[in-house]
């Protein structure tokens, strides 16, 4: 038997019975210098053998009871110096995972005390002194000849989650070393010193294992925090693994060794931090190909599940793909699939605009990072996902939509067709688009930063591969050109005088335009003088609105003129100009030409453009009758009145929902206010006795499908210009008659297109539900029209929820706000509903 | 994006008659106010007040014809007009007064524009159209006396003169006249001897107008092309085309060089108002205003720069009035402050 464990033994139990019983400062003093012996490090210590025994087995047992013994009165029998020396130190400079997990675990026990106090304080300290570092060595050192796995374990818990128990323990009395934002950045630096001390025992040619710290990595990190410890770590490891290849290869064993669990929370937080796809390279290393988990997140989570991440960020991310060998099949793999996702139709309708964006995006980068001969190899491949997609975002009716797959399309063939012309689409540029063209043109980076040792100080990483690719020809250099060099003569010019702008400066018209209505149908009709004809288009508004009573004696032939009417030659503002011709047309003689232009939009052979101007029209025409008019002469009828803008370019269905916003935002106000607004003029209403004459031939016809118009079918287009006007027509009709009618199946019509897959439609839907709930008075809608409304209701909470188009949620919401009002309105006068009642008193 | 083009300081409405010539007054001193003369073509010459923007007098002297030319002599207080009864006035305006107190006859019925010059204290010289329909006549005023008069040769056939210009290099030398013909040439005549010194045809349709700048010795005229012609002086007394402008509509009725030599304003038949630096015709302002035809553009002689004016007067009976380039430091400035809507 070897007697000196139980002496070690005893010597310890002594000490824990003196240090609770004695109330002699001496007598403690002398004990804890006995056991101090143990610790090493003074010059009387104890044999080697009984240290070790000591540190195993005792030393928690110890410190348990140098906390438990803690109290005011106690601590004065030492003087403040024996304290730090006798009681301090123990936690100092004993084995730091011991004393941790001791100090942790009496600062969970604790209530509020002295003694917690005091604990705290050590603990302060014990970061402070680094002592972090020291324990995450010691644990780093025990793996390698294999150490407890739940001792390190829980070591990991209380190392990561320190400032959530600290934080929880002392509520507003925190202390600053223990708020994340700078708990974690300390850790950072002290994985940096342990990374530091285990590659000198690597190269002293010393195993040392790094599993403990990739286990820290990557807890912290899945609790949220990557911010905070990448932003010390990252660039420390970008500075050392750039000379040092010791230093790569423990960088690189860092990351693959975090648990899969926790792989993902790290590979994103390395992505979106490292500054650049060489930098993400020399940090990563083989990773994805190595990791099955880090692949999945990298190949498939980051690009085609999620898309919150900035440019730069895939930038990194395919960029790191490209730059070796083994990983370019990935890249290869990553570029069909996301083809595939951008080919896919049901993702052109179910996803998110942004989503869409953010795929594009991925794609330009591959395309600008793949070789020639990889393109050859997949041309066939890549053409027909182009196609396919192409196809199928051409078809959609959201002008960014289509603009998106324009330019990828674009991108897409001008890199597969080497000889030929490419594909070329017409569309207006914009920041996105700029954004979006510029990342095709990216050079590629093919320059490992790492194969350069003697890389300088002076020459940051990230700025290496941009200095390099410059020169092949950077598109887009925001340095402004060497001022051109005027002649000498230009010196006395007149450049002190800025000149106006002369873009006004046309030729004039010397031809005069008709002035009776009979010779402009003429002129229209039959003249090939260009001139007469541009004359009479710029005149021929005027003249209908000066003219009402001739116009009446034409108004169907001039209706029909102008609806049929081509563009002969180009005029500015062509389309501007005829639709407010008609526009004043329908004015005038209201129930023919509505007749008229209502059921042409339901007959055969228009074309789209046509049935969307009638749409225009009528919508224009609904507005400008709803309006009060002091005098109808001399009301601005053309340019400058707040018309609802209707030409279809890319932007009419935002300017028709913000028209819609307004609207319902203005509204809002009065409701709540419950006060109307002064009206600035009064007039009767004309369009209170027109509106069903507007309304119900339209919403007639919807399901009937002609040969060549099929509004359920492929023209859902025009069909949501249908839904848009008829929500602009029901918002016109308030107070009128046929609102209440005209509602309910305005209500019906929605019910039935409520699952269509077009936002563009359901946008036109939900606006519509919004002009029914803003003219209908709210009694007939709560009375009449109970059901419809709450199935609206129904329909509306699932849009806002869970439609995928992000404006479809918004105008729902605004809906079911809309509705929410008119419940409390009608539950602050109750006599509406209780009419009876009040009536009866 | 440059600037849209300002609009007119303000308008002065109420001649009720096609506006063919303005003429500013605004060198006097205060409480002098400056005035503007405008003659049109109802035979009135209105007296503008600048101050109060309104008209102060009417003088009635030219039988209701047209007056197409008007200039102030002696201060404010005289006023020569040219009107198509073929009479020149002198009009007395001193102290109210609003007498026609001497008058020239002239023989020619054409649209010629009369030239003042002064050679010397209380002395002036007038260039006007002569008897013979190509012939210019030279009077020395006050006393009407006849200098000279010019006729080209037989054989030139220049046609009607049609815009008129004396100058003279500089003060007390021999006085030049530049005159445009109906056949689109420019002739520099000397007038001691009555000779041609030089002769340039610089336009393929009648000279509308031009005007001259002695210190650079160069002048600009305009006719009714498309075309605005700068030609130059050189020592030998020779004229030579230096640049053209081509206009997008045909037509320039009046053009005159601002006093400070760095502007240049032309009265289009496309009844804007164009505005060019002088020293290279750099197109700098379309003034876009009028509904007809511009008849005329004139500088104000204002002593401060910055208040220096541009009117023009037009066949839609408007005259409108134009703050333009008128900053020293050459920032662009459009005092818009002051403008009055119409």
């Amino acid at each position: 038997m070897d007697p000196e464990p139980f002496e070690v033994g005893h010597a310890v139990r002594e000490a824990i019975n003196i240090l609770s019983s004695s109330r002699n400062g001496v007598q403690i003093s002398e004990a804890l210098g006995t056991i101090k012996c143990y610790l090493g490090g003074t010059e009387n210590q104890a044999p080697l053998k009984e240290r070790e025994e000591f540190t195993r087995v005792h030393f928690s047992a110890f410190l348990r009871g140098l906390v438990s013994n803690l109290s005011p009165d106690w601590i004065e029998l030492l003087t403040s110096d024996q304290q730090k020396e006798l009681w301090d130190s123990f936690f100092l400079e004993g084995p730091a995972d011991q004393a941790f997990l001791v100090l942790l675990d009496s600062i969970i026990s604790m209530g509020p005390s002295f003694r917690l106090m005091k604990v705290i304080s050590i603990l302060e300290q014990f970061l402070q002194t680094g002592r972090m570092s020291a324990l995450m060595w010691e644990v780093c050192h025990q793996q390698a000849q294999a150490g407890l796995p739940t001792f390190q374990e829980t070591l990991l818990n209380k190392v990561v989650c320190l400032p959530d128990h600290l934080c929880n323990k002392l509520q507003g009395n925190n202390l600053p070393i223990f708020f994340p934002q700078n708990y974690f950045p300390l850790l950072a630096t002290e994985i940096i010193q342990v990374l530091q001390r285990i590659s000198d025992s690597l190269r002293g040619g010393l195993d040392c294992s790094i599993s403990f710290m990739s286990q820290v990595l990557g807890k912290v990190c899945v609790h949220g925090r990557q911010e905070e410890i990448l932003n010390v770590l990252v660039p420390r490891l970008m500075d050392l693994t750039k000379v040092d290849c010791i230093w790569q290869r423990m960088c690189w064993r860092l990351v693959e060794c975090v648990p899969d669990r926790w792989m993902e929370a790290v590979v994103c937080g390395f992505v979106q931090k490292a500054p650049g796809a060489d930098v993400l390279s020399r940090l990563l290393g083989n990773l994805v190909v190595k990791n099955k988990k880090a692949q999945f997140v990298v190949t498939q989570k980051l690009l085609l599940l999620q898309y919150s991440y900035v440019t730069a960020v895939l930038q990194n991310l395919l960029g790191y793909l490209a730059l070796d060998s083994l990983r370019r099949s990935l890249l290869i793999k990553v570029l069909k699939e996301l083809l595939e996702t951008w080919g896919s139709s049901s993702a052109v309708k179910h996803c998110p605009v942004e989503q869409q964006l953010y795929v594009s995006k991925a794609i330009l980068i591959c395309l600008s990072h793949l070789k020639e001969p990889e393109i050859e190899s997949n041309r066939q491949e890549l053409l027909t996902s182009m196609m396919g997609g192409m196809k199928c975002r051409l078809d959609s009716n959201l002008p960014r939509v289509r603009r998106l797959g324009m330019i990828v399309a674009e991108s897409i063939s001008s890199r597969i067709t080497t000889d030929g012309p490419s594909l070329k689409f017409q569309y207006e540029d914009d920041d996105e688009t700029r954004e979006l063209k510029s990342l095709q043109q990216t050079a590629p980076l093919q320059l490992h930063v790492t194969d350069l040792p003697n890389a300088g100080r002076n020459n940051s990483p990230s700025a290496t591969p941009k200095a390099v690719s410059k020169p092949s020809g950077n598109p887009h250099p925001a340095t402004p050109a060497v001022p051109e060099e005027g002649s000498d003569l230009e010196l006395d010019s007149d450049d002190d005088l800025v000149p106006y702008d002369m873009s006004e400066d046309k030729e004039l018209k010397k031809m005069k335009a008709p002035v009776y209505i009979r010779d402009c149908i003429e002129v229209l009709t039959g003249s090939e003088d260009m001139d007469k004809w541009e004359a009479t288009m710029k005149v021929l508004e005027s003249l209908i609105r000066r003219n009402s009573a001739t116009t009446r004696e034409v108004s169907m032939e001039l209706a029909k003129v102008l609806l049929h009417l081509e563009e002969k030659t180009y005029i500015e503002g062509f389309v501007e100009l005829r639709k407010r011709a008609l526009v004043a047309v329908t004015i005038i003689d209201p129930v023919p030409v509505v007749q008229y232009l209502t059921s042409q939009f339901y007959s055969l052979n228009y074309s789209l453009y046509q049935r969307m101007d009638i749409l225009d029209v009528l919508a224009l025409a609904a507005q400008e009758l709803s309006q009060p008019q002091a005098s109808g002469k001399n009301k601005p009828c053309s340019t400058q009145s707040p018309c609802i803008q209707t030409v279809s370019g890319s932007d009419s269905s935002q300017n028709w929902r913000r028209i819609v916003d307004e609207r319902i935002k203005s509204k809002t106000h009065r409701l709540a206010k419950g006060q109307s607004l002064v009206e600035p003029a009064c007039g009767p209403n004309k369009f209170s006795s027109l509106a069903g004459h507007f309304f119900f031939p339209l919403i007639q016809n919807f399901d009937r499908p002609l040969v060549t118009f099929d509004l359920l079918g492929d023209d859902h287009l025009v069909l949501g210009r249908l839904a848009h006007t008829l929500a602009i027509l029901m918002y016109f009709a308030i107070h009128t008659v046929a609102a209440a009618t005209m509602g309910k199946s305005l209500l019906e019509f929605v019910w039935t297109l409520r699952f269509h897959t077009d936002s563009y439609v359901r946008q036109g839907l939900l606006s519509a539900v919004s002009s029914v709930l803003l003219s209908i008075p709210s009694e007939r809608l709560l009375e009449d029209m109970t059901d419809e409304f709450l199935e609206t209701q129904s329909w509306l909470e699932d849009v806002a929820e869970k439609d995928p188009d992000g404006d479809c949620r918004r105008l729902a919401w605004q809906n079911l706000l809309l509705m929410e009002n008119l419940l409390k309105k009608t539950q602050k006068c109750p006599y509406l509903v209780v009419g009876g009642n009040w009536k009866q008193r | 994006m440059a600037l849209p083009p300002p609009d007119p300081q303000f308008v002065l409405r109420g001649t009720s008659a096609e506006v063919h010539t303005l003429h500013f007054y605004c060198g006097g001193q205060e409480p002098d106010y400056p005035i503007l003369f405008s003659g049109s073509s109802n035979g009135l010459i209105h007296v503008w007040n600048l101050k109060t923007r309104r008209v102060d007098t009417i003088l009635d002297g030219h039988g209701g014809k047209s007056v197409y030319w008007v200039e102030a002599i002696y201060g404010r207080d005289r006023l020569l007009s040219q009107g198509r009864n073929q009479k020149i006035c002198l009009w007395d305006l001193a102290e109210g007064r609003n007498t026609v107190t001497d008058s020239v006859f002239t023989e020619n019925v054409g649209f010629c524009k009369c030239s003042l010059l002064k050679v010397a204290q209380g002395h002036w010289l007038m260039a006007m159209p002569g008897k013979d329909l190509d012939e210019v006549q030279v009077l020395e005023l006050p006393s009407k006396t006849s200098v000279c008069t010019l006729k080209p040769e037989a054989d030139a056939k220049p046609g009607m003169p049609m815009s008129l210009k004396l100058w003279q290099p500089d003060f007390g030398s021999c006085p030049f006249l530049l005159a445009g013909y109906e056949d689109g040439s420019v002739i520099l005549w000397n007038l001691s001897g009555g000779k041609i010194l030089s002769r340039l045809a610089c336009h393929q349709e009648p000279v509308m107008s031009l005007d001259f700048d002695s210190e650079k010795t160069k002048g600009v005229s305009g006719s009714s092309e498309e075309v605005l012609t700068v030609w130059s002086l050189d020592e030998q007394q020779n004229l030579k085309v230096q640049k053209t402008h081509k206009l997008v509509n045909a037509g320039i009725a009046d053009v005159a060089i601002r006093q400070d030599k760095k502007i240049l304003a032309t009265a289009g038949w496309d009844h804007r108002i164009r505005i060019f630096g002088w020293k290279k015709l750099k197109p700098l302002a379309i003034l876009d205003y009028h509904t007809a035809t511009v008849h005329c553009v004139s500088f104000s002689d204002h002593s401060r720069p910055s208040e220096r004016l541009l009117a023009a007067g037009s066949k839609d009976h408007r005259i409108s009035i134009w703050s333009i380039y008128n900053q020293t430091s050459g920032a662009l400035h459009c005092p818009l402050e002051t403008r009055k809507p119409d």
